[in-house]
């Protein structure tokens, strides 16, 4: 009984690790916004956050054909992220220096993911406050 | 806490950013200078800046801050100046001022300004949603 209670803080607690994640992925696009063949990341959120709470049947995994390629479990990936895969972002404007950050998207996602995060901050509050109503009975 | 890092990421990018600045600062102020303490016309400096990784053991594909890797002097010849009554003038009665040119550096000046003004609104945000984090569960 008390596992229904927790299960969904335990799914917004996951929601809420991806987006501080994603933050700092955009935050390091931003920084790298002038150095020269920086290729910007992003990550498709939908699909981490199925594969992080296990709604996804089988961690997807990045098949090596070389001892030099870098495998998804071998790419530094630590926390509580499983089997996520960084993508690479197509440059909307191709530049001399091969950078590829868009500023505008970049920024973009930047408030979308704060408010989103917000948004995961504020499921997470009303389901607290939910669950001690219940216990207090009132 | 993960979101901890932006404030490394940021700075790191704020600081190389205000490097750049500083590199432009004194290539404008040397715009116009003759000769150096060594004897030879100012040459206009320029930052390169490469993507350092951070996060534990500074090896995270999601924490890549910013450092300047090298700071280059741009070879190009200065501008010469007839003006035989100079006491820089050479044999022939020329004077090489610095190779800096002025709009290039108002322009680098712009584009680090904004990107700094970024960062910092990125640090801003990041600092805004962690106060919020802090404060979890209390309201």
């Amino acid at each position: 009984m008390l596992n229904r209670l927790t299960d969904t803080l335990d799914f917004q607690g996951q929601a809420l690790q991806l987006r501080s994640e994603r933050q700092r992925l955009v935050a390091s696009n931003i920084a790298n916004a002038d150095t020269p063949g920086y290729i910007a990341r992003d990550m498709d959120f939908a699909k981490t956050l199925r594969a992080a709470t296990g709604m996804l049947g089988q961690p997807t995994t990045i098949a090596t054909a070389h001892a030099a390629h870098i495998g998804s479990a071998a790419a530094g990936l630590s926390g509580g992220r499983v089997g996520s895969e960084l993508l690479y972002a197509t440059p909307a404007q191709t530049n001399l220096d091969r950078n590829t950050v868009d500023m505008d998207r970049e920024r973009a996602s930047f408030a979308d993911n704060a408010i989103k995060y917000e948004a995961t901050l504020r499921f997470i509050n009303s389901n607290v406050r939910t669950t001690l109503s219940a216990i207090n009975g009132q | 806490m993960s979101m901890l890092s932006i404030f490394n990421v940021s700075g790191s990018a704020a600081s190389a950013q205000s490097q750049r600045l500083n590199v432009v600062a004194s290539n404008l102020a040397n715009a116009d200078t003759v000769a150096g303490p060594n004897g030879q016309a100012y040459k206009a400096r320029q930052v390169t800046f490469q993507t350092q990784l951070m996060g534990e053991g500074g090896n995270d594909p999601t924490a890549a801050g910013v450092r300047v890797s090298t700071i280059t002097e741009d070879a190009t010849p200065g501008r010469r100046v007839h003006d035989p009554k100079h006491p820089s003038a050479d044999a022939e009665g020329y004077v090489t001022y610095s190779n800096v040119n002025a709009i290039e550096e108002m322009v680098n000046m712009i584009s680090a300004s904004r990107s700094y003004q970024n960062n910092l609104e990125v640090m801003n945000t990041a600092k805004t949603l962690l106060t919020k984090t802090l404060q979890l569960g209390q309201g």
